[in-house]
């Protein structure tokens, strides 16, 4: 294990101009017209990634994740602070910004590969890769400017993971392509794990995290508020998000809710596969509130299972203590621990109330199917 | 994939691999390291810059020879035809100047608004900003050299040969220009970000600076006397383009050590009398004093650098 990324003490400040006087003239006559404001985009951030360590950064819009990222891949200097860097870092920030649009593909292959740091030699070597990958193989001596934006983004994607970085970084760059090319990308992101490659994984999609990442760090209004595993990263940014709504409610009615615990009416989570249950969910509200209950079902390497539909299951919660009765019919799980998030959502889906791994279920299950789900298939020959 | 470990990709431990660090102010040694460490990037944008600017005309870079071609026959034309300078075989004279203030003047029109225009890039992608603009010398290089080129026919052509014995001197020359050059670019990149004006004022500077440059005229032939006469001779040659194009002149221009010239049995200085010791020294010191003027200039645009993100 060697660190690959060192953060350590990173600050960034922005200055923000609130009249903009670029011209000389304006400078000369007006020097100290408007007023400049300085914001703290990042404060005071530290932490280490390893070889062999796939990292979420979780943060929602503002929170300074990708100032973060910026920062990391060199685009941007931190105010204070430093950044230390081991191996070749290929960044997927903004796919296809270096490309020059009157340039032919196989042009800007070419000139993206320079920009990431790799010599001609290398990107002939890896030429035929890159073009397979993203599928243009016809177009390849096309100008980029007549390629769709879905050609555009693979051949970028396609760079940047065929170069073979040590350190690869991913900026909510996955949603793009369609599903097959989604699935292509997130392959070859398990393929780096499993080559002991490092990954710096920035999303707002608690998911993806929970799919690809060993540990997640949360950034809130450009501090780091947790550093730790998935589950317990993935609690932290969740109550942000929440402190966050409460505090943009524009009625100015707070909602002071909070999950405080699940129940079984037998006392235990163990089920066998197949067999029924049902649980309580226990709330506490300060006042009455009208929304709608949601529960997540994921395994322990975080795969989700199942997520509710919220919209059929409306709920009124009366001031004070609220039972909400959960029953699941037939659990078709194989065995396995499986960890359930429960939570109260409004009609636009914002979370109001959450409560991470509220419960975690035991499957016990006799049969011979593997995975996770038992489907029960049955074989007639014809 | 396979076939990407053997060409050179390190897999293996990355305990030994160098670090880099990125942090508020890079030292000018880093700054110099990340240069060199990046060339391939430079001399990829140079050409790409090449090809994009004649990617659909038809006649190409032909078109980086005609115009200077132009220019020269216009010069040409106005100065030794109608206004009879008396300089014999002007077109010479004026090329062997003009190859050095069109890439003078081209890399810097260039470079003045480069990080401007390539915002989108510069915000995005990490690299050495100062490559950019070092791209736009690089393109206008290429361009000095077919020049050079076409200049050295034309020396074929007229069966005029140039001062062989000064030829050594020329490489030094170059370095000065480059480096001069390249600072200015440099920095001016950087300054256009703050104050987009810069653009403009540039080509207004760049004419002034142009007939401050013993191009279109010789020094010695038309105001070295009366400057003299004000002692203010060394003002003019605080211009650095001014012993640069005076080399060139001497190089490819002047056939023998001869510095005069005879026209209707007169007898003209076109370029000073310098030994050529005289031309060696003042080169030498050029490239000296431009190479301290480059690491000044990768420093200021350290320094500016910094708030680009916020001014873009």
């Amino acid at each position: 294990m060697t660190t690959v990324i060192d953060v350590e003490g990173v600050s960034k400040k922005f200055k923000i101009h609130h009249e903009r006087n670029q011209s000389l003239k304006e400078r000369l006559l007006h020097p100290r017209s408007g007023t400049t404001e300085v914001f703290d985009a990042l404060t005071d951030i530290n932490f280490r990634v390893s070889t062999n360590e796939t990292v979420g950064i979780l943060g929602h819009n503002g929170s300074g994740k990708s100032t973060l990222l910026k920062c990391i891949c060199g685009v941007l200097q931190p105010t204070s602070g430093e950044i230390r860097l081991r191996g070749n870092l290929a960044a997927l920030l903004e796919l296809g910004a270096g490309f020059q649009t009157e340039l032919s593909g196989r042009d800007n292959v070419y000139l993206y590969g320079a920009m990431l740091g790799f010599s001609k030699k290398m990107v002939d070597a890896i030429f035929d890769d890159i073009v397979a990958f993203s599928e243009i193989e016809h177009f390849i001596d096309t100008q980029v400017k007549f390629y769709s934006s879905g050609m555009y983004v693979r051949l970028a994607f396609a760079v940047a993971v065929n170069v073979n970085p040590d350190i690869l970084v991913v900026d909510e760059v996955l949603a793009v392509g369609d599903e097959r090319f989604q699935a292509k990308c997130i392959d070859r992101i398990r393929t780096f794990q499993e080559e002991g490659r490092s990954i710096l994984l920035v999303t707002h999609q608690a998911d993806q995290v929970r799919a690809l990442c060993d540990r997640a760090i949360v950034l809130d209004a450009g501090r780091m508020v947790a550093n730790g595993p998935v589950q317990e990263s993935l609690r932290i940014f969740r109550e942000h998000l929440l402190e966050d709504a409460v505090e943009l409610d524009r009625t100015g009615a707070q909602v002071d809710m909070s999950i405080d615990s699940v129940t079984t009416r037998s006392g235990s989570f163990d089920v066998r596969s197949g067999a029924g249950m049902s649980f309580d969910v226990n709330i506490t509200t300060h006042s009455a509130y009208s929304g709608y209950f949601m529960m997540e079902v994921f395994t322990r390497s975080g795969l989700l299972v199942s997520r509710s539909d919220a919209q059929r299951s409306p709920v009124n919660l009366r001031p004070g203590s609220n039972s909400v009765g959960v029953d699941l019919p037939q659990i078709p799980l194989l065995d396995g621990v499986y960890d359930v998030n429960v939570g109260i959502v409004d009609h636009h889906g914002t979370v109001i109330a959450w409560r991470e791994r509220a419960a975690s279920i035991q499957v016990t299950y006799d049969g011979r199917e593997g995975g996770i789900v038992e489907l029960g298939a049955s074989i007639r020959q014809q | 994939m396979s076939d990407a470990s053997t060409a050179g990709f390190h897999r293996g431990s990355l305990d030994d691999a160098p670090v880099r660090v990125v942090s508020a102010r890079a030292n000018l040694r880093t700054r110099l390291t990340n240069l060199w460490a990046r060339r391939e990037l430079l001399s990829s944008l140079v050409f790409s810059d090449i090809r994009i600017k004649y990617k659909d005309s038809a006649l190409g870079l032909f078109w980086s020879m005609l115009a200077p071609a132009l220019t020269l026959a216009i010069y040409d034309l106005v100065f030794s035809v109608i206004l009879k300078n008396g300089i014999p075989n002007f077109a010479l004279y004026l090329f062997s100047g003009l190859v050095v203030w069109n890439l003078f003047q081209n890399a810097i029109n260039m470079a003045t608004g480069v990080i401007v225009d390539r915002a989108g890039l510069v915000k995005k992608v990490s690299f050495p900003r100062e490559i950019l603009a070092l791209a736009n010398v690089g393109a206008a290089v290429i361009y000095f050299a077919i020049q050079l080129a076409v200049l050295c026919l034309f020396l074929v052509i007229l069966g005029h040969a140039p001062a062989w014995n000064y030829l050594w001197i020329l490489p030094f020359s170059f370095v000065a220009l480059y480096l001069l050059t390249a600072s200015i670019a440099i920095v001016m990149s950087a300054i256009t970000v703050y104050l987009r004006d810069m653009r403009h004022l540039m080509e207004v500077v760049l004419q002034l600076w142009f007939w401050m440059s013993p191009v279109v005229y010789s020094y010695e032939k038309t105001i070295a006397a009366p400057l003299h006469a004000h002692g203010i001779a060394w003002a003019y040659f605080l211009n650095p383009v001014t012993l640069i194009i005076m080399t060139f002149q001497r190089i490819f221009y002047v056939q023998t050590s001869v510095m005069s010239t005879v026209t209707n049995g007169g007898i003209i200085n076109i370029l000073p009398k310098w030994p050529m010791s005289t031309y060696f020294y003042l080169n030498v010191s050029m490239v000296a004093l431009m190479a301290a003027l480059f690491l000044l200039a990768l420093t200021i645009f350290g320094r500016l650098e910094g708030n680009f993100e916020s001014e873009l």
